[in-house]
């Protein structure tokens, strides 16, 4: 160990450091007072970190033999991750305090979480993936149980731990694998090894496993069973979190498994990613067509969204990665933004995620009801906003890559998927005369949600000038 | 200027945008502001657009007014105007100063009422801009929602369900032109629509499901558009969702809808079906030609039969229609020209129409024939202007009515003359349906007791008819003036139609 190798992952343990220090500082401080300060003490450090691997510069390095990378990629994906984590933090306070869950826990889990997050970006290597991955997931199945006398959340986290704990059996098992097949747990030495241009029926094996456990923690179908029980059992900050940070970060792993250990043989891979897509992509429009409630909603929405990401991934090519990139930091930002609102859904100071009780919300609350219009139907991706060219992104990359049927088939999927969102949209505006639910938002939550329904209408420019570093990023996974 | 187009196309968004974020409440006062922003701003779009008319070359068939910057995604933000598109944009600026006048009278939500109507201008002028097939796509979508809203929101008694009939219909079209987007990139790896004006997409005959496609490729990609543009359009059969939409939207909503909405179908025709796919556009002739003629002949006899007076003016434009997409196919000089000034034309006369209907709907609340009549002895004003706006959309010659349908004929006689005389009787038919209309409701004695105190148009009213009066009028007289700007794009456009058609004759007997 050098000091080289801790500057590279300076970010990492400072954050560890940090998670340390607050968790004795909750043990021992008076535990509520501390609460509110530590979550905006710890969002405030996620954007600080995030700025500061912003500024890195873009050339790449690796540290501890080739264990941990950091190259553009790493670092886009670690700034999406950190940025959409702070977001969750800063909304969800004001829940928490007036939900009775203020926990000096929840941060902490978050920020774990979130170094288990830019561990797996990094991962050069099948145990620091693993390393990475089961550090994350372990604070996510707490957290899907933090509500701790409802059902509900403890059946979540419950059910998201053993289904969870099988994906890792899964994982675990493709990279043994592999190991066994390629002699290295190395991704460049496990890509020396398909100099050929073709892998071992063994290495298949692992490769196909590999997927399968990755593919569940995207909640890709047909990995997807545990997403809309956990999303609806969950506490709504919780979901918020489960569907924006830990998707970027299990999107760009699959994306460096199948690039850095892989790429030498993208037609073994191409055809799986193509084939989850098409099957998230339909099974979450459809599934969602008959959801009563807005989290679970939301859980299939983003089970599709998954599907287009993953599009970008199977079209195999630089273009492919940077369509997947753009897309998830654009599905990230509308997901806050929605998560904003659902929030701040409430009736008699009780949460509400039934979307009926959104009936006629148009009338009691124009503006909000005017943003969450615009996300919507961006989550939709009705042109002219930001969700539209998210897609046309990775349809794009899919038609040059010569994927023509899967450009055609998300086509067709978002026009069911069109339907689902819509029908929110009816609500609010047509639906039937009745009370409709209240909205009470923190001005976080109220800025969240108008700003990035600003920017899903402004980002229409130019991306926000995303596109190039997003390029720069996927030129460097795939060298 | 450089920029003239985008300044057209985005000062009522940028309107929008200021009323959305900088004006609050709903107090009377806010209402009024509305209204009056949304007022200046679509009269400042029309004056700007003038210079577009000032300037606009009518000898260069070319693009002009050309502006070009890389976008995201691999996209040319690409806007540019021709003798063909220009007076769409033209008609859109001029209509929508009339239209915002027009639902002073609105009661709920004033505000969102009026930046609705902002939005969908700038996507309407954007559709008839826009130079990039992707640029174009999103505009055509786009505008969607706005109108979805409207119907939706401000419509009738049975709004919603018009409002997802409209939605479905449409979006349904244009999925399908969305893959054939997709297949043209494909084929020319390109989304610039002049490059992909030029690019000759394959015509080879090809089998799908055992069936041997005349036009290959082409015939499929014109089968897409065209899935897309009849409904927006609409012909007949997939012109059902306009008789309920038009009922149940509110006044201004129909005018924008007949008068600007239905035109980009034959926009989209003009600017991709017939330069794009020649071929395909030649083996699908036929189809479209007795499509229209059914149109023309079915949906009149099927305004004869209407109550409502609303219905019957949606179901009269379905049959000018006919004439517009009988007059794009006849693919000559007179045919084309006339298709484009029917469509201008149409675009004054069904407004008004529907304005017509407003002025007394506003004051009766029905808009059932049964409960009107007589209304000359009230309101004789009122009585006038409608008969004049009658008499236009029957085509009475001195308006323009008559110019548009008259040198549609002429073109389609020369290439179809079993189809012209069909689409002949559609011009007695209109005047059965349109005279018979005007004597249940203005002519007669006054019978019903309601309408014994109705008041004559007000001075606002008047102020709202009179422009389109003198259009139709002056155009009807001087038809020069839409045919000397139009003619040249449209002898090019015509002549690229037939030299590209030689392929065919040798597709044809394979």
């Amino acid at each position: 160990m050098t000091g080289v190798d801790v500057q590279i992952l300076l970010p990492e343990i400072l954050l560890a450091v940090y998670a340390m220090a607050a968790l004795m500082l909750g043990l021992y401080g008076s535990k509520d007072k501390m609460t509110g300060l530590l979550t905006w003490a710890t969002a405030g450090l996620f954007v600080a970190l995030a700025l500061l691997i912003a500024l890195r510069g873009s050339e790449g390095a690796s540290a501890f033999g080739g264990m941990v990378v950091d190259d553009a990629f790493a670092r886009f994906a670690k700034v999406v991750i950190l940025i959409s984590a702070a977001g969750v933090l800063f909304m969800s306070q004001d829940y928490m305090a007036r939900r009775d869950l203020a926990r000096f826990e929840f941060p902490v889990l978050v920020t774990l979480s979130v170094i288990g997050m830019m561990i797996m970006v990094s991962a050069g290597d099948l145990m620091a993936l693993y390393m990475g991955l089961e550090l994350q997931s372990l604070s996510l199945y707490v957290m899907a149980a933090m509500r701790r006398d409802s059902v509900k959340s403890t059946e979540a986290g419950l059910k998201y731990f053993v289904l969870g704990a099988l994906s890792s059996g899964l994982l675990l098992y493709g990279a043994s694998l592999v190991y066994g097949f390629a002699g290295t747990t190395l991704f460049a030495g496990i890509a020396s090894t398909l100099t050929e241009g073709e892998a071992s029926l063994g290495l298949l094996f692992g490769l196909v496993f590999l997927i399968a456990g990755m593919a569940f923690k995207v909640s890709a179908a047909p990995f997807h069973m545990w997403t809309p029980d956990v999303y609806e059992g969950a506490p709504t900050p919780v979901t918020a979190f489960f569907a924006t940070a830990p998707k970027v970060a299990a999107m760009a792993l699959i994306a460096r498994v199948v690039h850095d250990a892989f790429g030498g043989v993208p037609g073994d891979w191409a055809q799986v990613l193509a084939a989850l897509a098409v099957v998230s992509m339909f099974l979450g429009a459809v599934a969602a067509i008959g959801q009563k409630d807005i989290k679970r909603l939301m859980a299939y929405s983003s089970i599709a969204h998954m599907g287009y990401a993953l599009v970008g991934l199977a079209a195999a090519t630089p273009q492919g990665v940077q369509a997947t990139l753009i897309y998830m930091a654009i599905y990230v930002t509308m997901n806050l933004g929605t998560f904003a609102f659902i929030l701040s859904m409430e009736r008699d100071g009780r949460p509400v995620t039934d979307i009926a009780s959104l009936n006629q919300f148009a009338k009691a609350e124009p503006l909000k009801a005017m943003a969450m219009l615009i996300l919507l139907f961006s989550l939709a991706g009705v042109p002219p906003m930001l969700g539209f060219f998210g897609k046309f992104y990775v349809l794009k990359a899919a038609v040059d890559a010569g994927m023509v049927w899967l450009a055609v088939a998300g086509a067709v999927a978002s026009v069911v998927g069109a339907f689902y969102y819509l029908r929110i949209v009816y609500f609010m505006y047509f639906g039937a005369e009745q009370e409709p639910v209240e909205s009470r938002m923190s001005p976080v939550q109220w800025l969240m949600l108008v700003g990035v329904a600003a920017v899903m209408l402004i980002g229409v420019v130019n991306l926000f000038g995303i596109e190039p570093i997003a390029l720069q990023a996927a030129e460097a996974l795939l060298g | 200027m450089d920029n003239l187009l985008s300044i057209i196309t985005f000062i009522p968004a940028v309107a929008a945008l200021i009323m959305a974020l900088f004006l609050r409440g709903d107090d009377n006062a806010a209402e009024t502001n509305a209204k009056w922003l949304a007022l200046l701003a679509t009269i400042a779009t029309f004056l700007v657009s003038l210079f577009l008319l000032i300037g606009f070359d009518p000898a260069n068939t070319g693009m002009q007014f050309v502006e070009e910057y890389t976008w995201i995604a691999g996209l040319n933000y690409k806007m540019g105007v021709d003798g063909i598109s220009i007076l769409f944009v033209m008609l859109t600026t001029f209509l929508m100063p009339i239209t915002i006048l027009s639902c002073w009278g609105v009661q709920t939500r004033i505000k969102e009422y009026m930046i609705a109507f902002l939005i969908l201008e700038t996507l309407m002028i954007g559709v008839f801009c826009a130079l990039d097939l992707v640029l174009f796509y999103l505009f055509f979508e786009a505008g969607l929602i706005p109108m979805f809203l409207i119907i939706g929101i401000w419509g009738g008694q049975n709004r919603i369900y018009a409002a997802f009939k409209f939605f479905l219909y449409t979006f349904l079209g244009s999925v399908l032109m969305l893959v054939a987007v997709i297949a043209m990139y494909v084929a020319a790896r390109t989304t610039d629509i002049p490059t992909l004006m030029a690019f000759e997409f394959s015509s080879e005959p090809m089998a799908v499901l055992g069936l041997t496609i005349t036009g290959g490729l082409q015939t499929l990609l014109f089968l897409a558009f065209f899935a897309s543009f009849a409904v927006k359009m609409p012909m007949w059969p997939v012109h059902t969702w306009l008789p309920d939409a038009h009922v149940q939207a509110p006044t201004a909503g129909s005018v924008i809808l007949a008068a600007v909405l239905l035109k980009m179908g034959g926009y989209g025709f003009l600017r991709f079906s017939l330069p794009m796919f020649p071929v395909g556009s030649y083996v699908m002739t036929d189809l479209v030609f007795w499509i229209s003629a059914i149109a023309i002949v079915y949906t009149s006899l099927v305004a004869l039969a209407q109550e409502d007076m609303k219905k019957l003016i949606a179901y009269s434009s379905v049959a000018h229609m006919g004439y517009v997409t009988m007059g794009i196919f006849a693919a000559n000089q007179q045919g084309v020209d006339g298709a484009i000034f029917q469509m201008i034309s149409h675009g004054f006369i069904s407004g008004a129409l529907f304005l017509c209907v407003g002025v007394i709907y506003d004051r009766m609340h029905t808009r059932d024939i049964d409960a009107y009549g007589g209304l000359v002895n009230r309101m004789p004003a009122y009585a006038l202007v409608f008969l004049f706006f009658t008499m236009a959309n029957v085509g009475l010659p001195g308006t323009s009515g008559f110019v548009g349908e008259f040198l549609v004929l002429m073109g389609i006689f020369q290439v179809n003359t079993w189809i012209a005389a069909i689409a002949t009787t559609g011009v007695i038919l209109s005047a059965a349906y349109a005279l018979y209309l005007y004597r249940r409701v203005a002519l007669g004695a006054l019978m019903r007791e309601a309408l014994r105190t109705i008041q004559d148009m007000s001075r606002r009213e008047r102020a709202i008819f009179a422009p389109l009066i003198v259009m139709t009028l002056l155009l009807g007289v001087y038809p020069a003036l839409v045919t000397d700007i139009i003619g040249p794009s449209v002898a090019q456009l015509v002549t690229d139609y037939h030299a590209a058609l030689p392929v065919v004759a040798e597709a044809a007997t394979h």
